[in-house]
């Protein structure tokens, strides 16, 4: 056993529906104190996956740990869940619905309700929650969903597209609060088709295209290797004998330089300054996860 | 805390506040305390006077007529001819008048003269004159006591006997139809409340898309054991107030109005009926809730329920017909198939026209309905909960249900 204990562990789960594998042999775990990405293109079986995680479907095959455990009741009390598919109950009002939710993971009222008004008052809700769910805007109803989901300060968190339909100031305050569950030691999921975000946020990420897990470490690493040995420049003239250069194409503003592979990126700038070029910019090209992404649906089809 | 017992408390809870509940609830002893208010507020304000006397005409060919002219609430006034009992019946002076022929030993006929459009006379007049007749035809024939005999031969008292031979609890017609189809009414209500509660709070739940929310807290299991026993424990208080109504309503009535005051509910009646009325209750909410869960929306799922909600109402077509021969095939029929059997039971425990044997192959017949469509319910329900979209065709939800 390891010092740190994963807080997911999975080992090869598939999961097959009307005979179609919609997990295949899926594996990965994720550490405390992680943002872990769930990427891939819509039906891809990431919901599928996480709900598996859940317990609300039995895989086919394969295991799952939680918390160091195969799930069961104990442990979902330590576990959040923000399905894509979610709401509140009408009828209720906003600190009736958590107050109930907190119940069902066995949190103490009293508790609960001081810890509902004071992440209340961190999204500004503060001043609803005697309304009705019925009264507020669809934006708000997220809100209150996303306190439903830490309010009982679970220790694995999963998101599921967690900022379809936030408006930019409540996106960047749902960004702030779940970095903030990360610097407090919790494990996050976060499952997504928005690259951007994942790249903000996530330090690992699990690729998942038709069930099948096609790309999974660590953000840096999975980028460095789709890095394509060329460099963005932009400056006032393009000396020759440039060190390890293949080729090069110019761009409406900018020049792209290809690299052999052997050479790094610093002497190729280091060459350009004592050539007395005046550099504009110099970056190193990564690709996006976007591209990234796109790069690899392509190479599965 | 358990949370099966979790979700039994809100779903008790948020029950007892839905305002349809309260009303349905309420409705009834309001109803009873309005009714025994009126029929006090009209016994105090309104004494009927004595009761008018009619005046009716006649004339009389036969000459045989001449006595007995004052009846019961009626004066026969004798007019010697035709014309005077014309203008005293244009005048009102008397309500119809009637024409004794000559011939009327032989022939019986009497012609009857009328302003009122209907010309069919009531029993009631009729029976005036009938005794008015009879009264002059037999005066010094028989003795006065026959002549009573002759008017009214026949008050029939009817006295039902059980299979022992010995005299049957309840006798009287209030309390042998009106009690077991009203008792059979009330449970019949609540228990499709109940489970139509709970139909609505598995729909609206899925609706909303709570459910997913939920079950990453609790299994679909407790879910489902949690809404049924809540809404079901709900039910029980309605009944409980509705039985503590009906019997506080017997009690009075007895005493303000003479008509009720045979009516009595036995102790044992309601306790069958609390037998099934949970019997009952526990069938229709894993039927409810299965189907609620199979529809994305509620107006889906109502369809679906149509299926053993039309078979459950079969016993009040039959109502009359089960209260009054009990011991018939088709009440016997209805009484073991599940759909029907709490309420035709309980229809004829009131009426005591059920064996001790088929109350017990009816309980062993419904418990293993409910336990089978509770087992169904739970797949069905851990199976649908999560999928919206198309409607699944029955093959596919009983493939479902074998693969979960």
């Amino acid at each position: 056993m390891r010092a740190i204990m994963n807080t997911v562990e999975t080992f090869q789960i598939s999961k097959s529906f009307k005979g179609i594998k919609v997990v295949d042999n899926v594996s990965f775990s994720i550490g405390p104190g992680e943002i872990f990405g769930m990427v891939g293109p819509n039906g891809a079986g990431k919901t599928t996956t996480i709900r598996m995680l859940m317990d609300i479907i039995k895989p086919d095959s394969g295991e799952i740990k939680i918390l160091g455990e195969p799930i069961n009741e104990a442990i979902k009390n330590r576990i959040g869940y923000l399905p894509e598919e979610r709401g509140l109950y009408r009828k209720l009002t906003v600190s009736e619905s958590l107050s109930y939710l907190a119940a069902l993971k066995n949190m103490r009222r009293r508790l609960a309700r001081e810890r509902a008004e004071e992440l209340l008052k961190r999204v500004n809700m503060l001043p609803h929650k005697d309304k009705k769910t019925d009264e507020l805007s669809h934006g708000m109803g997220q809100l209150i969903q996303f306190v439903a989901t830490i309010l009982h300060n679970p220790e694995l968190v999963v998101f599921d597209e967690p900022f379809a339909a936030l408006d930019p100031v409540n996106t960047q305050l749902l960004k702030e609060l779940i970095l903030e569950l990360r610097s407090q030691g919790k494990s996050v999921i976060l499952s997504t088709h928005m690259m951007n975000q994942v790249e903000e946020l996530c330090d690992r990420i699990l690729m998942i295209n038709k069930g099948q897990a096609v790309l999974y470490g660590s953000l840096a690493e999975i980028k460095s290797r789709y890095r394509n040995n060329s460099v963005f420049l932009e400056c006032d003239r393009l000396p020759e004998g440039l060190p390890g250069m293949v080729g090069s194409k110019s761009h409406l503003k900018y020049i792209e330089l290809f690299l052999d592979g052997r050479t790094s990126p610093q002497e190729v700038l280091s060459a350009l300054i004592s050539k007395g070029v005046t550099v504009g910019r110099f970056e190193v090209s990564t690709p996006s996860l976007n591209e990234i992404f796109i790069q690899v649906v392509k190479e599965g089809r | 805390m358990n949370k099966t017992f979790i979700i039994l408390k809100h779903e008790f809870r948020q029950t007892l506040k839905n305002k349809s509940f309260i009303i349905l609830t309420l409705a009834l002893p309001l109803l009873a305390i309005l009714g025994l208010g009126i029929y006090q507020g009209v016994q105090h304000w309104y004494h009927p006077g004595a009761p008018q006397e009619v005046r009716i005409g006649y004339l009389d060919r036969t000459g045989m007529f001449g006595s007995y002219t004052s009846q019961p609430g009626v004066l026969f006034v004798l007019y010697p001819d035709e014309e005077q009992a014309k203008d005293a019946l244009l005048a009102k002076d008397i309500k119809e008048y009637f024409v004794i022929p000559s011939d009327y030993l032989s022939s019986g006929l009497i012609t009857r003269y009328t302003t009122s459009r209907d010309v069919e006379p009531s029993k009631k007049i009729t029976g005036q004159i009938t005794d008015f007749l009879l009264s002059n035809l037999l005066a010094g024939e028989v003795s006065p006591q026959v002549m009573e005999r002759v008017k009214t031969p026949l008050l029939l008292a009817s006295v039902r006997l059980d299979e022992t031979g010995e005299i049957a609890s309840s006798q009287d017609v209030v309390s042998s139809f009106v009690v077991p189809i009203v008792f059979a009414l009330l449970f019949m209500i609540s228990i499709f409340f109940a489970s139509g509660f709970l139909f609505q709070s598995v729909t609206e739940e899925k609706e909303n898309r709570v459910i997913e929310i939920l079950l990453s807290s609790v299994s679909s299991r407790q879910l489902l054991v949690g809404k049924v026993l809540g809404l079901g424990a709900a039910g029980l208080i309605q009944v409980a107030v509705w039985l503590i109504t009906v019997i506080v309503f017997s009690q009075v009535a007895q005493g303000i109005i003479p008509a009720l005051s045979d009516l009595s509910i036995p102790a044992s009646l309601i306790g069958w009926g609390l037998v099934y009325f949970i019997l009952g209750y526990l069938l229709f909410a894993a039927l409810y809730a299965g189907v609620g869960s199979i529809g994305a929306t509620a107006r889906e799922g109502q369809g679906w329920s149509t299926i053993f909600v039309l078979p459950a109402i079969l016993p009040y077509y039959f109502s009359y017909f089960i209260v009054s021969s009990p011991e018939s095939a088709v009440s016997r029929a209805l009484t073991f198939f599940p759909l029907t059997s709490p309420i035709t039971s309980m229809m004829r425990l009131a009426t005591h026209g059920i064996s001790a044997w088929e109350i017990a192959l009816s309980l062993v017949i419904l418990a293993g309905s409910i336990a089978l469509t509770m087992w169904f319910a739970a797949k069905i329900f851990r199976v649908f909960l999560l999928m919206y979209g198309k409607r699944p065709a029955l093959r596919e939800i009983i493939r479902y249900v074998r693969e979960a």
